[in-house]
Order: structure tokens, then sequence, then C-alpha cells
């Protein structure tokens, strides 16, 4: 194909919808979870510049460093969708390589964020110091806790197509890790803004 | 009855438009770092950073996630998600008097 333009079939499959449910159940499931995040991010704002004692998100953050990490997540989002692109073309090797880059740059982002609470804590703020402490944690805890998730899916389809358990007609399959890699993704893009980027000196001053 | 995947016909994008959208992406976040240091752009900085990440999360949710390729069931699905997510943040801001407190 000159264009590498994929054309999936346009027949009905035999369910109420005529779609998939799998992909059906996949995208009720995301939208339930940006009311999870939604809770999360709301009670962030909610307690933003009411903790009582310090160390306060202005002194903490580092966001050049930040920067960084949501830069790294977003291109395993483009990897993600190169994974599947090379297994719709039959493309195992390709489906190999870039399923591997795209866990090494969770990875990465994990390694990012393990260091960046290290660092939070040494400069005392813990789960427990003050309200901005408890809520930060909480929610970037539980989005480190969906890429830890989405880099083992990630990991256990690279393991599968090693021993070549992923065929093409299977696409669906890492069609729904990439669907969850990617909203994965998309909750780092707001998290980024609102909690880190609306802390930026001009903001806060 | 066949093993196909999706309601109808869809064009995935080609593998440049990928990287295309993803320089994109690149480009909006270096842009949203930049103007948080930016003295006069302190009044605007909030309603163009949500802008930005506005953008950022469709490119994603369309191209990435294939919503604007696939069925619109789907992409109501999410939406319906994305908007009541969006209403309850917004109801509980306000019931705390973080926004509209007069």
């Amino acid at each position: 194909m000159s264009h590498m333009q994929e054309t999936e079939h346009s027949s009905l499959l035999d369910t109420t919808t005529g779609l998939d449910n799998r992909k059906m159940f996949m995208w009720v499931f995301l939208a339930s979870e940006c009311l999870f995040f939604g809770a999360l991010i709301s009670t962030y704002l909610i307690y933003r510049g009411k903790s009582l004692v310090g160390p306060y998100p202005h002194e903490v953050f580092n966001i050049p460093y930040t920067s960084i990490s949501a830069f790294v997540l977003l291109m395993s989002s483009l990897t993600m969708v190169l994974a599947l692109g090379a297994l719709r073309r039959g493309d195992h090797r390709g489906l190999r390589i870039w399923l591997l880059a795209t866990a090494l740059l969770g990875c990465v982002f994990l390694g990012g964020q393990v260091f960046e609470f290290t660092v939070f804590y040494r400069e005392g703020v813990s789960l427990s110091t003050n309200l901005f402490g408890t809520s930060f944690f909480v929610l970037t805890g539980f989005h480190g806790a969906h890429v830890t998730v989405g880099v083992i899916i990630l990991l256990s389809f690279w393991v599968m197509s090693m021993r070549g358990l992923v065929s093409q007609q299977q696409s669906l399959n890492v069609e729904l890790a990439g669907l969850y890699w990617h909203f994965v993704d998309v909750v780092w893009i707001v998290i980024f803004t609102v909690i880190y980027l609306f802390e930026a000196p001009n903001i806060v001053s | 009855m066949t093993t196909s995947e999706s309601h109808r016909e869809t064009t995935h994008p080609t593998q440049g438009k990928y990287v295309a959208i993803a320089l994109v992406l690149a480009a909006i976040t270096i842009v949203e770092v930049a103007i948080v240091y930016l003295q006069f752009l302190a009044g605007v900085l909030v309603p163009t950073l949500m802008v930005l990440s506005v953008v950022k999360f469709a490119l994603v949710a369309m191209f990435f996630m294939h919503l604007k390729f696939d069925h619109r069931l789907f992409s109501t699905m999410f939406v319906v998600g994305v908007l009541l997510a969006t209403g309850i943040l917004i109801a509980l801001l306000a019931l705390f008097r973080v926004i509209f407190s007069g």
C-alpha cells in the first residue's frame, strides 16, 4: 500500500450493537476511569493552597524535570500506535520492537516518578504531612499504578509475541491494550497541566 | 458471521501522520512549559494552558485512540465519561467555593 493505510472489514458482528463487546467494554471502562481520576483531580484542586504547614507545591515542584517525564509518556503513545500498526501489517518484528520501546518509555516515566517521590519525601513531603502531600501522592500514585499495570500488559504481549502467540487476526487484543495506554497518557496530560503547570511562579504570584 | 472488529470501514493514518501528530504534541508541550515563565502572559496563563491541554487530549483521543476513525458509539461512550467527570469537577469546585465564590 502506497500510504500504508489499513482498512478493516465493514461487516457487522453478531452482537446487539454490531460492535465488538470487548472494545465496547474497554471504552465504558475508560469512561469510568475518567470519573475516577476526575474525583482525584477535584480533590487536589479543592485542597490546593489550603495546607497549614509546608512544604508547599511551588517549593518542591521541578517543572522542567516533570516536563521531560510528560514528553516521555507522550512519545510512548506514538510507539504504542506504531506497534499496533506493525501488527496490522503482519510485521511481528516491528510489533516486538515498538512494544518493547513503549514498555521501556513507561519504565523511564515510572523511574522518574519514583525519583520525584523520593526527592519530595526527603524535602519533607509525605502522604501525611499536609493536604498537598495527601492529595498529590494519592493522585499521582494512582496514575503511577495505572502506568505500572500498562507496562505489565505490554511486556506480557511482548513475551507472547516472542513465543508466536500474537497473530495479525487478534490485533484487537493489542488495540485494547493500546487504548488503555493512551488513556494513561491523556490523564497525565491533564495532571501535568492542572497539578504542575498551575503551580508555576507566574500563576502562584 | 465474520470476525471483523469494527462496524464501519475505517482508514487509519499513515505512520508518517502519527509521527507528525507526536511532533505537534511535543511542540505544544514545549510551548506549555515555555509560557509559564513569561511574565507578560501571567493574566491569561490559566485559560491558555487549559486550551493547550484540551488540544493535546483531543489529538491523542482522536488519532492515537482512533476515535476519529472508529464507530461513533465508542466516541459517545468516552465523551459522556469525560463530560460527566468535568461536570462533577466543576460542581465540586463550586460547592467548595474554589470557583464561583463571588
